[in-house]
């Protein structure tokens, strides 16, 4: 029967899904069991001693991530709202078909460019001067190579726009026109009509489309590890290197073997668990704006 | 004349809310049969039930009998997919299947019943239908056309053609041409004239003077009752039932 | 006094604007600049030698990506022939069969499997393929990659087969085919366009992606067709060349690089095409 084998077909996906989950957990059991919960707050990573800790690349995971986050939430609400609100209407299409455009660019070609054009610009354009002159401020603090936690959020950044660009623009459609008109004709100029009107019905769709944002910032691995320095170090610094949950398998795990390999697995465990939770509680919270706005908020 | 359709005392429900009341009637061979009465009697689940369309509507469920030529549709016996072979049906919005030519959509039932035809006998096929659907002459020469880009009238005469090369003997119409325009709709109403030459054919309709232009018996439903059912020249002129009436007389629906 | 409290609140508002101009300026800026090295530094060393040549060793001139582009076709077409019957088929089983509690399940999984990381798909085919066949092979990336495609098609199947209005389906019932003819050759024939679409964005998305070939498919520097050897492929030799420290090979990874954008470019815009025209 038709219907049983494409039933068949469907959980074979269901188990593929349980699979990865046993697959990964079975794996980093050695770890687990040699480090327990200190794992995570472990900063050691030495193979030749077999003591391994995750806190260096879940620190540098988190604080790329985050960077990036601070730098693109704005733009890309920026953005949107003047695509939506600004924008010709033959405008429009093209800049949205450009955002489209810069979501399919493979990650390595990004992290080449990096490398080769994005670092150059921010070492000499902005880090050098800033520790010049502002070197004192721990956050400014050099020495000052190129690659580094800034130029990783940086790149990042333009990485995690697009999608949060056309979520934030959606977030913005929903808002009924005769609100809009409201403000308009009691007199408010167009950025008043724009503030409050965000104020009241965008903001938990613009945190929504912020949190995928950070789903998929959080899981990028080869434009991060071309540019971020590859150095497991906590430091206060942007200007430092650093390290991420990502780069650090991409580096390590082709030649790694015995505890190092279930380390490197149980990072990878921690990651997938870490993008798992933050893309449902996204999920979630664009669904509920979704159901929001069909009910005519 | 023997009965096509035996219908003993069918009532149906939609979950808690029951839709057909132990309706009873009998559907003669060659036939034109009018369904008609307010919206919500009933009239287009009733006539559902004569292919078992509900079978796949979740929480459906019916009692009573329908015979077909004498054999009961729900039985073990029959399978739902040679009785809608049997029993064709045309919908109240044109539906040609999107991605396929005039030609193809004519062709589709033959080509996926199971039977292999040749080319030359499905090409005769989907022209005798074509021609029995009174649209031969508009398409002969764009069979390669897709299906929608037909007009209205033409879009549901070519359903109607895709309906009739299946050969079924029986023909259920679910208000076709309500939404045509009056050209269209008056050739369907002479194509289905034509067609009850070879074929019973049931007419939902909640247009009294089309009942009683192209129908031999008309069926009055109201409130998933059947009221009343006689032959047509009775029903509009002398109604038995007060309630035939006052539909007639347009006191209501 | 109003006078003053309306020129404030204008000159805000002309601010604000010149602000939303500004942030649409930079969000596509990257997107030029990024084409416009490609173009100009991947032109410099493009050449039919690049297309058609094995690497060579540092410091010698020429040679080309050549084994890469095979294995790059390879490994996608490994992926995509395993991958497309059973996203298909479980799309189908959504859209058309997916009530209750093992459909939720279903999607649920699929929902889970788009949002892990691509590389912890590496890790996944590691385990599974390379360590107990104790070595890299093409047969590792495509099993790495195709838990990237699956979900993705699966979730591309189900949505466009569920734009087939319903009146679609009862007619073809109507006629009396036996129901799973009427999915198949009916509904589904009637979304192929879209479904074509979502197989297309999925290729063009797994022919770029690094991270998990790195330690599945490997990597070689030389011809290498046997599939369950490792295995070159265009994107792990632009991530070698652009991070080692040789000029030359600098130059290579730009030109490889343009190659890679334009298959996967190519790619999109034939989905996009695709839909259109069907229309």
């Amino acid at each position: 029967m038709f219907e049983k084998a494409s039933a068949f077909f469907a959980s074979v996906v269901l188990f593929l899904a349980v699979l990865l989950f046993a697959v990964l957990l079975r794996e980093s059991l050695p770890a687990l069991r040699k480090f327990g919960a200190a794992f995570l707050v472990t900063g050691t990573w030495n193979p030749v001693l077999d003591q391994f800790g995750a806190l260096p690349f879940l620190f540098g995971t988190l604080v790329s991530s985050f960077l990036a986050l601070l730098i693109a939430v704005p733009l890309s609400v920026g953005a949107a709202i003047f695509i939506n609100e600004f924008a010709p209407p033959w405008l429009k299409a093209p800049v949205s078909l450009l955002a489209e455009l810069l979501a399919a660019i493979p990650s390595v070609i990004y992290g080449l460019w990096g490398i080769f054009v994005l670092v150059p610009i921010l070492r000499d354009g902005v880090m050098k001067p800033l520790t010049k002159y502002l070197g004192w401020i721990p956050l400014f603090k050099g020495p000052v190579y190129g690659p580094s936690m800034l130029a990783a959020g940086v790149l990042l950044a333009i990485m995690i726009i697009p999608f949060i660009l056309s979520v934030s623009r959606e977030v913005l459609a929903t808002v009924p026109q005769r609100q809009k008109e409201a403000v308009l004709s009691l007199g408010g100029t167009r950025w008043e009509m724009i503030r409050i009107v965000i104020g009241q019905h965008c903001l938990p769709g613009i945190f929504g489309a912020t949190v995928l944002g950070l789903g998929r910032a959080l899981g990028e691995t080869m434009a991060v590890t071309m540019v971020i320095g590859n150095r497991p170090e906590i430091f206060a610094s942007l200007f430092k290197q650093g390290y991420t949950m990502a780069a650090v398998i991409a580096n390590e795990f082709a030649e790694a073997g015995g505890l190092q390999l279930s380390s490197l697995v149980l990072i990878g465990l921690l990651l997938m668990l870490l993008t798992l939770v933050v893309n449902f509680a996204a999920k979630g919270m664009l669904s509920k704006m979704v159901a929001r706005a069909s009910r005519g908020i | 004349m023997e009965n096509v359709f035996e219908i003993h005392d069918l009532s149906s429900w939609f979950g808690e809310n029951q839709v057909l009341k132990k309706i009873r009637m009998d559907i003669a061979r060659y036939s034109v049969t009018s369904v008609m009465g307010p919206s919500g009697c009933g009239k287009s689940t009733f006539i559902r039930c004569l292919n078992r369309m509900h079978d796949m509507t979740p929480g459906f469920r019916i009692s009573g009998r329908i015979l077909l030529d004498g054999v009961d549709i729900h039985s073990e016996k029959v399978d739902p997919v040679y009785l809608r072979r049997r029993v064709g049906m045309v919908f109240q919005q044109p539906n040609p299947f999107p991605r396929m030519s005039v030609f193809e959509n004519v062709a589709v039932g033959l080509k996926l019943n199971g039977k292999t035809l040749s080319r030359e006998d499905i090409s005769e096929r989907v022209e005798r239908s074509l021609v029995m659907a009174a649209l031969w002459n508009e398409v002969k020469d764009h069979l390669g056309q897709p299906g929608i880009s037909l007009s209205g009238g033409q879009q549901q005469r070519l359903c109607i053609a895709r309906a009739l090369a299946v050969e079924p003997e029986v023909l259920l119409m679910d208000e076709p041409c309500s939404a045509l325009d009056p050209m269209s709709t008056a050739k369907i109403e002479e194509l289905i004239e034509d067609l009850s030459e070879k074929y019973t054919i049931a007419v939902v309709t909640h247009n009294m003077q089309q009942a009683a232009r192209i129908s031999d018996q008309v069926a009055f439903f109201l409130m998933g009752e059947l009221i009343e059912m006689d032959k047509s020249g009775k029903i509009f002129t002398n109604p038995s039932d007060k309630r035939t009436e006052q539909y007639i007389t347009g006191r209501f629906g | 006094m109003t006078e003053t409290i309306t020129f404030r609140r204008k000159a805000v508002d002309r601010a604000m604007k010149w602000i939303f101009y500004l942030c649409a300026f930079l969000v596509v800026l990257p997107l030029f600049l990024i084409f416009f090295d490609l173009v100009i530094k991947g032109a410099k060393e493009l050449r039919w030698s690049l297309l058609v040549d094995l690497p060579r060793p540092v410091g010698e001139p020429g040679g080309g990506i050549a084994n890469g582009i095979l294995g790059t076709v390879v490994i996608t077409l490994l992926t995509v022939t395993g991958s497309v019957p059973v996203a298909i088929m479980s799309g189908i089983y959504l859209a058309e069969y997916g009530r209750g509690r093992f459909a939720s399940a279903v999607r649920f999984a699929v929902d889970t499997l788009t949002g892990v990381p691509s590389i912890i798909m590496g890790i996944f085919a590691y385990i599974l393929l390379v360590l107990p066949m104790k070595r890299f092979s093409a047969w590792a990336g495509a099993a790495a990659l195709s838990m990237i495609f699956i979900p993705v098609v699966v979730r591309t199947t189900e949505d466009m087969l569920r734009t087939v209005p319903t009146t679609v389906r009862e007619a073809a019932l109507a006629l009396g085919i036996a129901r799973w003819k009427a999915t198949l050759r009916i509904t589904v024939r009637t979304a192929w366009p879209g479904i074509l679409t979502g197989i297309l964005l999925a290729m063009s998305r797994i022919i770029g992606e690094t991270a998990p070939l790195l330690f599945t498919a490997l990597g070689n520097q030389f011809w290498q067709s046997h599939l369950d050897q490792p295995m070159a492929a265009v994107p792990l030799q632009v991530f070698t060349y652009a991070i080692s420290p040789y000029e030359d090979w600098h130059d290579k990874a730009w030109a490889g690089a343009l190659v890679l954008i334009t298959m996967v470019f190519l790619i999109n815009i034939a989905a996009r095409v695709l839909t259109r025209e069907k229309r």
